[in-house]
């Protein structure tokens, strides 16, 4: 199991209004890190560009960051997409958009499809900014997944790094999973007592992946499980904003089909309604 | 296997009183059944074979413990359509059919299907049924039959009617019309006379009393013919040789036509959310609290109808009235609605011929009542104290399904509702984003409390209502629940009175049901007010006082207690008291309070049964909290009725060396070694010696009031000193 899962991080770049807050965050997520850094500009190149972002990523030159431009013109996704496959990137950070007068966020079209196809870890950010807001309270999924136990330890590693003291780590149990119907009385105690059950099983579980993971990530650390019974990603979303966590972790999905995207499930329900900062590991 | 057998045990020990409430119940469905069925011009046996199939199949099949089936009111309507273009025989394959699709619903699990209506637009709907009711039989009770084609027409018609009641020539249709306007009079005066021997029998069966006495009278006492005419006596109940002779032969004709689909929908769109609007509400009754299957009873209630279908009878439903008074008369498992079924049975077969001596018009005012009750005054003020847009909504429903129809009525109240939100909130996305989402997260909370936390996001209205009630279904109602509506934009008014029914129903049973950031919705402008007026209970308060008021005023100055007037809604420290288990409290008021609070004496407004069999009751009550544990018992005179009801098994506890005292007094509670203990000499010696009160503890404090009725000035400063000394010599005495 490798501990240092970041080596390259991208991001793609356009000079808007946001420009600089989005490089302040991916900088200092490189620092933390010690990944380096391809800033990806869907464009022709120019030297006033580069001066630009050198202008602004100046501060962090001292606190060790690498980083490399990367101009390629086309259609945005091919090249973000290309890039990263082409320069081995681990980890793609995406800016997500608001929607109006709602403290709401989404995924633009742009962004998704670069989601969906993706061999890379994402990082979805919801408001970056130029001052750092700490990342208090890490929310990851602990599906019955292979998938999980690297995404967990990588959520212990991402909490070390960025100095998080408190993680959760979500079951979400399917609710077919509870074979019985609550009709009455009698129904009533025995699904309750069927979830019990099962919530004590995942619970041993999740403890199990966390013991194989090395000390040094687990300690001083507040560790919280909790088990969820309702409908898979969806829930865990609403969890992570309820719980004001500041960033949630997930599996990427196996696969997608069309089917998925017209029957949304996991992950596709926290690409319409992101309710924080979103990891989703590869 | 003991288990069971102190089941057994309890069956039989609980045998008397439900054989007692479900003779009581028959009582009021013999002529309700009647009446319900000549309404929708069946044969009036119809409503009986409906009560009696539906007692006996949903008292051996069902998955509810105190309801009671039978023709139901708000059938009253489509049934009548079904009847009038179809038909009696094939009305009755249609009933059949239901009966089918009920049956269905239940073994597919739709019993969450009344869930999706909002209950602005089912108000509107009961109260055109009501309407349908009253329009037609008003006429009827003032004996002046007409026929008209269109529902409103009825209504319209109504001052004609009375105007020719007043010049009647023939003594015949006099004595029709009279009889009709004291049946109405008794249906109303009966619930604001308090008297335990005259409510021992429903006003309804007083009206069937006294119209066959009076019919007897006549005949036996003064030789006469009866003086109502023939034509408004009730005609056509058969006797049970006839009954089973009659049995309609199915006809399978004309069954594909629109007329018959459209009935069958009717028929079971109507029975289905009757029944589960009934379930629901006497559920909140239930002195045990249990938790009916709904899914089960309406696969019970699905089989009876088809029974009933297929023997002249109307469909089967749950009927709220008919539940309260079988919950008031003591009844606490399915064998009362058993015992129901079988009485009616014993009417039919013995009491046939005396059934016809009924006056039509008598039975026609229990149904004026009834549609009355269905369409009052008051529910349209309440609707406008939630809101006008809510009014909007049942002024929509109820004239739609006057005019066009029940179905189209029902569905031009949900269209409204559905743009009505959309202005509210100036936003159809919002709506059509996210009604597909499961909105609702449930977790039981990790932190040692163990309490169940809700979390609802987007909207909530009734058109997802049902992902917040299955989760909310999933809690035992003596937990601790928070519902978190922080990240709802939206919660309407449906959603709310659900809310306020699961804080009334968790505080019942000793659970806690909170309700959170809404506060927050207030200084959002899209938020509408009727959500929020159902839970905060701010009244406004009338400037002058009445005179028992300003008296009540005085005299907490001369004994220096705290006096507020106002309605207070804060009632959880008389959850416990048994006396409340089955009645509904409203509110307090005219409180008086010692300055430690420890006793209290208000006003007391609360309801017993539902719907027609309502009863809403002032009394005038002291709550004493008392330092130490005491025993939880309820002590009252001893009277005839709690003779009566010693013999039907209710154990009365006997003081040792006391016989005075265990004369006098009837002693009830559970543990009766830790009561005998408490009643030591000095207190039943304080009991002998003072007057008679309903006293009640419910281990912590204890609840003392007197009269049927409030207390006057004098009354009050007894009872308060009553209870002061009471308290001196219990904790004297522990």
């Amino acid at each position: 199991m490798s501990l240092k899962p970041f080596k390259s991080i991208g991001i793609g770049v356009a000079f808007s209004p946001n420009l600089k807050a989005n490089l302040y965050e991916s900088a200092r997520l490189s620092v933390f890190l010690g990944a380096k850094l391809f800033l990806i500009h869907v464009g022709d190149a120019s030297a006033e560009k580069l001066n630009q972002l050198d202008d602004i990523l100046k501060s962090f030159k001292s606190e060790g960051l690498d980083y490399e431009v990367v101009f390629k013109t086309g259609d945005p996704v091919e090249v973000i997409l290309s890039i990263s496959e082409e320069k081995k990137i681990d980890l793609l950070i995406l800016g997500a958009l608001q929607r109006e007068r709602f403290l709401k966020y989404y995924v633009g079209s742009i962004a998704r499809k670069i989601t969906r196809r993706a061999k890379c870890s994402i990082l979805l950010l919801i408001k970056p900014a130029v001052e750092r807001i700490p990342c208090q309270h890490i929310v990851v999924n602990g599906l019955k997944d292979p998938k999980t136990e690297q995404t967990i330890t990588t959520a212990f590693y991402f909490a070390t790094k960025l100095k998080t003291e408190k993680l959760t780590i979500v079951e979400e149990i399917k609710e077919d999973q509870v074979t019985v119907k609550v009709e009455d009385d009698k129904s009533l105690r025995m699904a309750n007592i069927m979830k019990e059950r099962i919530k004590l099983r995942e619970n041993s579980r999740i403890n199990e992946i966390i013991s194989h993971i090395p000390e040094a990530y687990t300690q001083d650390k507040t560790i919280k499980l909790q088990a969820i019974f309702g409908k898979q990603g969806y829930s865990i979303g609403h969890y992570a904003q309820i719980s004001r966590a500041d960033l949630l972790v997930m599996n990427a999905p196996s696969k997608m089909t069309f089917w998925d995207r017209l029957f949304p499930h996991d992950i596709e329900h926290i690409l319409t309604e992101l309710p924080t900062d979103v990891l989703i590991l590869q | 296997m003991s288990g069971k057998k102190s089941n057994i045990k309890q069956f039989i020990q609980d045998l008397p009183k439900n054989v007692f409430s479900g003779f009581v119940v028959s009582l009021i469905a013999l002529p309700l059944g009647l009446g319900l069925a000549m309404a929708s011009e069946a044969p009036p046996i119809a409503g009986i074979i409906a009560a009696v199939i539906g007692g006996i199949t949903v008292s051996l099949l069902g998955g509810s413990h105190v309801t009671i089936v039978g023709p139901g009111n708000g059938l009253v309507g489509v049934t009548l359509v079904a009847i009038t273009t179809l038909g009696l025989e094939t009305a009755y394959i249609a009933i059949v059919f239901s009966g089918l699709f009920l049956l269905l619903l239940g073994f597919f699990r739709m019993g969450k299907l009344s869930d999706f209506f909002p209950s602005s637009a089912i108000q509107g709907m009961l109260a055109a049924i009501g309407l349908i009711i009253l329009g037609k039989q008003f006429h009827i009770m003032l004996a002046h039959k007409i026929n008209r084609s269109d529902t409103i027409d009825y209504l319209i018609e109504i001052p004609f009617t009375l105007n020719d009641a007043v010049h009647y020539e023939k003594k015949g249709l006099v004595f029709a019309a009279l009889a009709g306007i004291l049946s109405l009079a008794i249906m109303f005066f009966y619930s604001k006379v308090r008297n335990k021997y005259l409510q021992l029998i429903p006003a309804p069966m007083w009206i069937v009393i006294l119209s066959i006495g009076f019919s007897y009278y006549v005949e036996i006492g003064l030789h006469e013919a009866n003086p109502i005419s023939k034509e408004y006596m009730i005609s056509g109940i058969p006797s049970i040789q006839n009954i089973l002779a009659d049995i309609p032969i199915p006809n399978f004709n004309g069954i594909w036509s629109m007329a018959f689909l459209g009935s069958v929908f009717g028929l079971t769109l109507i029975s289905s959310i009757e029944s589960l609007l009934s379930i629901k509400a006497v559920d909140k009754l239930d002195p045990e609290k249990r938790r009916s299957n709904v899914n089960r009873d309406l696969k019970a209630l699905g089989l009876a109808t088809i029974g009933s279908g297929f023997l002249g009878g109307l469909n089967v439903v749950t009927v709220i009235a008919r539940s309260s008074v079988n919950v008031n008369q003591g009844g606490n498992n399915r064998s009362s609605n058993f015992f129901h079924a079988l009485f009616l049975i014993i009417f039919i077969v013995f009491f046939s011929t005396q059934l016809t001596r009924i006056p039509l018009p008598a039975l026609m005012a229990i149904l004026v009542y009834t549609g009355y009750k269905l369409a009052s005054p008051d529910i349209i003020t309440k609707m406008f104290s939630i809101g006008k847009e809510q009014l909007i909504i049942f002024f929509i429903t109820l004239v739609v399904t006057l005019k066009i129809g029940l179905i189209t009525g029902i569905i031009a109240g949900v269209i409204a509702t559905i743009i009505i939100h959309i202005i509210i909130n100036k936003s159809a996305g919002l709506f059509f984003r996210n009604v597909l989402k499961p909105n609702v997260l449930m977790y039981k909370e990790q932190d040692g409390k163990e309490n169940y936390y809700v979390s609802v996001k987007h909207f909530c209205s009734f058109l997802n209502y049902f992902r917040l009630k299955k989760h909310l279904d999933a809690v035992p109602e003596d937990q601790d629940v928070i519902v978190d509506f922080s990240l709802c934009d939206f919660v309407d008014n449906t959603v709310m009175e659900n809310i306020h029914n699961y804080q009334e129903l968790f505080a019942k049973r000793g659970g806690h049901f909170d309700v959170v950031g809404l506060d927050m919705h207030d200084t959002g402008t899209k938020h509408p007010l009727a959500s929020r007026r159902l839970l905060a209970v701010p009244r406004i308060i009338k400037k002058s006082l009445t005179r028992r008021q300003n008296s009540l005023y005085s005299l907490a100055e001369d004994y220096h207690l705290n006096y507020n007037p106002k309605h207070q809604k804060e009632l959880t420290f008389l959850n416990n008291f048994s006396f409340f288990q089955t009645k509904h409290i409203d509110h307090i008021y005219n409180k008086l309070s010692t300055e430690d609070k420890s006793i209290k004496l208000f006003d007391i407004e609360f309801s017993e049964g539902e719907f027609i069999a309502k009863e809403v009751i002032r009394k005038t009550m002291i709550h004493i909290e008392i330092n130490q544990a005491i025993p939880e018992f309820t002590l009252d005179k001893e009277g005839f009725l709690e003779k009566v009801s010693a013999l039907a098994g209710i154990k009365d506890i006997d003081i040792e060396n006391h016989d005075d005292f265990s004369n006098r007094f009837h002693l009830m509670g559970e543990n009766e070694k830790s009561i005998a203990q408490f009643f030591n000499d000095d207190i039943t010696h304080f009991f002998e010696s003072n007057p008679y009160y309903h006293v009640e503890s419910n281990g912590k404090s204890i609840l003392i009031f007197g009269k049927e009725r409030l207390a006057s000035i004098k009354e009050i400063k007894a009872l308060f000193d009553y209870g002061k000394r009471l308290k001196a010599v219990i904790e004297a005495n522990n």
